[in-house]
């Protein structure tokens, strides 16, 4: 039945009348809010679009002649997906809070949301893939045709040879173009998420993986006996044995290294990757199962790879092309419908890649070329236009189309040649010149504008020199000359032994050479300049996505409803644009849209939504039409800078402040301890004056009790008693005098009588006043005068006083017989001092100045008995001494006797 | 350290387990030509450690956060 093509066609369309069919359901689903794809197994099976034919058919095909070398394609994504928490969801993030619609957008917003930018990406994009896409119709054209013959095996011919109308390929093309349009442009979408399309590209996945095992099975169990004979049979033919191992060569591992890494950046860029994975995303969360389950399905799809290629190899004479064993297998053994089942499985594959990478790349040839360039002409009265969805989706069908002939174009010129071999890999170099853009993007504020164009530019330059040229060449549409001798002949600018280096194989090469160029590049031009305003705003948004939305800061001006909503209708219909207006209106708890206040948050809104249908950079460009986003003048930034310069005023007071505070504290914290130290004094004076007062009282009650109580006591004895008795009340009427006295002083209410006074007369009156006292106690005393009598301005009494004073410690503190007291008067020019010197035990140096505190006795462990006297002499003496202008003060060597010295001002000689 | 993180951080040690599995030179090791139950050595490990390292990405990923 095979035999008829209508059969095939007739399955082919039903196949994609059921894609269809889901896809329309799906669609309904989402409508009605229950989403079919909103679910981490759909996700993850809708990733697996990045098995292709190429996958299907070419990885046998590359298994036969590399052996396990088809690997590193799949295991890459396997260690990124293990990163996907890290890159994939965090560009997930990234993208949902900005409204991504594709890599270009992406790129274009993240530095600034450039318009040239994203075209460029656009550009590389679309070059970079419409082999790829060629490659599809390739293998969906051979499949068929191949099917056609069976049961016989016959090689399709050659791409040119056939004429155009009977190009399979060439209706492939046209029917892919036509079900893309269909599916992916039916309406435009304010996110730019396709569920239906997504729901079938999962649907499509399962379906290449359960034709592509089913092979599998067929081959190994069927054919063979088991994986150990097909393995066993390969091992006797010495070809094929080569195949179970790699050539052990450095450059063998490192074009296995250098694949593994190009399929790790691919999975995440290739258009039709970023599309499902990123835009199509339904929550970020569904990357979770993605990170196991995708790998899970490469790894099952690649189980039976080698199996297959080495029976197609041991089945087959060396005429049929290894890229169709999977096809060509069944149909040796004569299994129709499993040769149905696999023409099926390819036919997902391609249809699956095809639609999403014509529809991602339609976005971005719509949103990031031919969007700038109309907005541009606004004298085409773009602007004027009431409703311009309509123009949106015509873009985009025209781009689909173009896209899909530019594909078929590519495939009829380049036939057999080399360059549709190769191009999976060639396709994934030229997304990986992404990489530096995109991932150095999401990690690095310091990205410029200016950097993301000069690696862009330099890494697709050496890409094309170093790749597509050579590719070109090998297929004969360039001459080869500069192949072999390097351009103008230069040897070193050979395109695959670029500089001399040689060695490599050329994807490896290729790599090497345009990262370094664009890496290098985008770090040098980024480095030149910090990031300007806008592109700082947007690097927060993309480096920082985890801290969430950083506000709307920069974002100045506002615009009202009235400019915006017309805007917003145009692009995405009327009825569509209202309604997500009045849904953002709700949510700030505006009844009407109207109300809606014309502030930065408004502008912002409707930015992203705009973003959303025609993409960041062309969506800023339009609603700055309108907008008129007020760029910041030089009044706002000398206010900016203003604000700044008062804040760092104020912190700047603010540390003088509290270096002040710290300062008082300290000095609070003195004065505090300086009261509790008078307070403490304050008690002491207070108990030792009363301990001082209850001394001679204690003994005049004793002897006056002795005197009441015994009537019959002797005379002399109450003679005696009685002279104690006033000799006590005589004690404690001049201490409590001289308390009065002190506390007088110190209040600085005493009576001062001041007068000319001769010091010398003072001092010998005071002497003669003591002389019997010494006398008696066999103390030498003696006075020393100068001839005149020297005048000072005091009160006469309270001189005596301190005369008396000062005598009375010296007598005191001598030894009877031996002691010594001299009062000597010395004369300067402007002051006169009185010594009173002894040789008694001396003072000790801790208490030359405690001698001077109220109560506080001297040598009181040097005698033996506590010395008499009130304590209060000598405070009493330096207030009195201070009051004149003098000083007061102890010398004394320990054991040599204290000399006290206090001086007075001579009155001035006028 | 809350849990997320820590997946993150055993995603990124499987990630590292996973280059080192697949890369030289523990690749040049198993690349001879011996076989383990009558698969070649290179394929066997490559498979296994393969599928090895995706049952522990699914282990991680797909524990109940509780």
């Amino acid at each position: 039945m095979l035999q008829q093509g209508w059969v095939i066609a007739a399955v082919s369309f039903a196949y994609l009348g059921v894609l269809f069919a889901i896809a329309y359901y799906a669609d309904r689903r989402a409508d009605r809010g229950r989403s079919l794809i909103a679910n981490p197994t759909v996700y993850a099976l809708s990733l697996a679009v990045y098995c292709t034919t190429w996958t299907f058919y070419g990885s046998v095909g590359r298994a036969a002649a590399t052996g396990i070398g088809f690997l590193p394609i799949y295991l890459g994504p396997t260690l990124m997906l293990a990163l996907g928490w890290f890159f994939l969801h965090k560009i997930v993030r990234v993208a949902k809070a900005n409204r991504i619609t594709s890599i270009a957008d992406f790129v274009a917003s993240r530095y600034g949301k450039s318009q040239l930018l994203g075209g460029l990406v656009t550009v590389i994009a679309v070059i970079g893939v419409v082999p790829y896409i060629a490659l599809q119709l390739k293998a969906v054209s051979n499949s068929f045709t191949i099917l056609l013959n069976y049961p016989a095996i016959v090689m399709p011919a050659s791409g040119g040879a056939v004429p155009l109308w009977q190009d399979s390929a060439l209706y492939v093309a046209v029917i892919l173009a036509t079900f893309t349009i269909l599916f992916g442009t039916r309406h435009l979408d304010a996110t730019e998420r396709h569920e239906g399309m997504v729901a079938a590209i999962a649907f499509e996945s399962v379906v290449k993986l359960v034709a592509f095992i089913a092979v599998g099975v067929f081959v190994t169990f069927g054919i063979y006996d088991g994986f150990a004979d097909v393995f066993d049979r390969a091992e006797a033919v010495p070809r094929l044995a080569k195949l179970l191992v790699t050539a052990d060569t450095a450059a063998s591992y490192g074009s296995w290294s250098a694949l593994t890494f190009l399929s790790m950046l691919s999975v995440l860029l290739l258009p039709r990757q970023f599309q499902i994975a990123v835009v199509e995303n339904v929550n970020a969360a569904h990357v979770r199962r993605a990170v196991w389950l995708f790998p899970l399905y490469l790894f099952l799809i690649n189980i039976f790879v080698l199996p297959i290629a080495l029976g197609g190899m041991l089945g087959f004479p060396s005429g049929v092309d290894a890229d169709t064993f999977v096809l060509t297998l069944p149909m040796a053994h004569r299994q129709e419908a499993l040769a149905l089942l696999v023409f099926i499985g390819g036919l997902s594959a391609a249809t699956g890649m095809v639609i999403v990478e014509t529809i991602a790349l339609s976005t971005m040839v719509c949103n990031d070329l031919v969007m700038p360039v109309l907005l541009r002409w606004r004298s085409l009265g773009l602007a004027a236009r009431r409703d311009l969805s309509g123009l949106l989706l015509a873009i985009r069908r025209w781009a689909i189309a173009a896209i899909l002939m530019l594909g078929y174009v590519y495939f009829r010129a380049a036939g057999e040649a080399y360059a549709l071999v190769g191009i999976g890999l060639i396709s994934f170099a030229a997304v990986a010149q992404f990489a530096p853009a995109v991932i150095g993007g999401l990690y690095w504020q310091g990205g410029t504008r200016e950097g993301a164009l000069a690696g862009l530019l330099a890494g697709f330059g050496v890409w094309a020199y170093t790749l597509l040229l050579p590719s070109f060449a090998k297929s004969g549409w360039l001459p080869d000359d500069f192949m072999t001798q390097g351009l103008f002949g230069i040897a070193l600018l050979r395109p695959q032994q670029l500089l001399g280096l040689t060695g490599l194989d050329e994807i490896s090469h290729c790599m090497i050479w345009s990262l370094l160029a664009n890496i290098g590049c985008y770090l040098a031009v980024s480095l030149r300049r910090a990031p300007n305003a806008r592109e700082a705003r947007q690097a927060t948004l993309f480096v920082d996505v985890a801290r969430g939305h950083p506000g709307l800061a920069g974002w100045r001006g506002g615009a009202r409803v009235a400019d915006l909503l017309p805007l917003a209708a145009r692009c995405l219909g009327p009825e569509k644009a209202r309604a997500a207006f009045a849904r953002h209106a709700q949510s700030r708890g505006i009844e009407f849209v109207e109300q809606l206040p014309a502030d930065a948050d408004l502008v912002h809104f409707a930015e992203s939504l705009l973003a959303g249908a025609i993409g960041s950079a062309s969506a800023h460009a339009m609603v700055a039409s309108v907008v008129q986003e007020e760029p910041l003048g030089l009044e706002e930034v000398m206010s900016i800078l203003d604000e700044a310069s008062q804040l760092r005023t104020h912190s700047r007071e603010l540390e003088v402040k509290s270096r002040e505070l710290e300062k008082a504290t300290a000095e609070l914290r003195a004065a505090n301890e300086r009261l509790r130290e008078l307070d403490r004094m304050k008690d002491d004076f207070i108990s030792t004056v009363t301990h001082e007062l209850r001394t001679p009282l204690t003994s005049i009650r004793a002897f006056s009790e002795m005197l009441h109580d015994d009537p019959k006591l002797a005379l002399s004895e109450r003679e005696r008693f009685l002279g104690i008795i006033v000799g006590e009340t005589e004690r404690l009427s001049r201490l409590i005098n001289q308390i009065l006295d002190l506390a007088k002083l110190e209040s600085g209410r005493a009576e001062w009588r001041t007068a000319e006074v001769d010091l010398g007369e003072v001092a010998r009156e005071s002497v003669t006043s003591f002389s019997q006292i010494c006398r008696d106690k066999g103390i030498a005393i003696d006075l020393q005068l100068p001839a005149q009598p020297v005048l000072v301005l005091a009160d006469r009494d309270r001189l005596i006083q301190v005369m008396l004073n000062l005598l009375a410690n010296a007598v005191k503190f001598v030894a009877p017989a031996t002691g010594r007291v001299e009062v000597r008067l010395r004369v300067t020019h402007q002051e006169v001092g009185v010594e009173v010197a002894d040789n008694g035990p001396g003072i000790r140096p801790e208490e030359r100045e405690t001698i001077f505190e109220k109560f506080r006795q001297g040598g009181q462990d040097v005698m033996t008995d506590k010395p008499q006297g009130t304590g209060l002499g000598l405070p009493i003496s330096r207030q009195i001494v201070e009051y004149f202008g003098g000083r007061l003060w102890a010398e004394s060597v320990p054991g040599q006797g204290a000399r006290f010295i206090f001086t007075l001002p001579l009155p001035d000689r006028r | 350290m809350n849990r997320s993180s820590l997946t993150a951080q055993r995603l990124a040690a499987l990630f590292l387990l996973g280059c080192a599995l697949f890369d030289y030179p523990l690749l040049a090791l198993f690349n001879r030509s011996s076989e383990v139950f009558g698969i070649p050595l290179l394929y066997a490990f490559l498979f296994g450690s393969w599928f090895a390292l995706i049952v522990l990405m699914a282990l991680l990923m797909e524990r109940r956060e509780d």
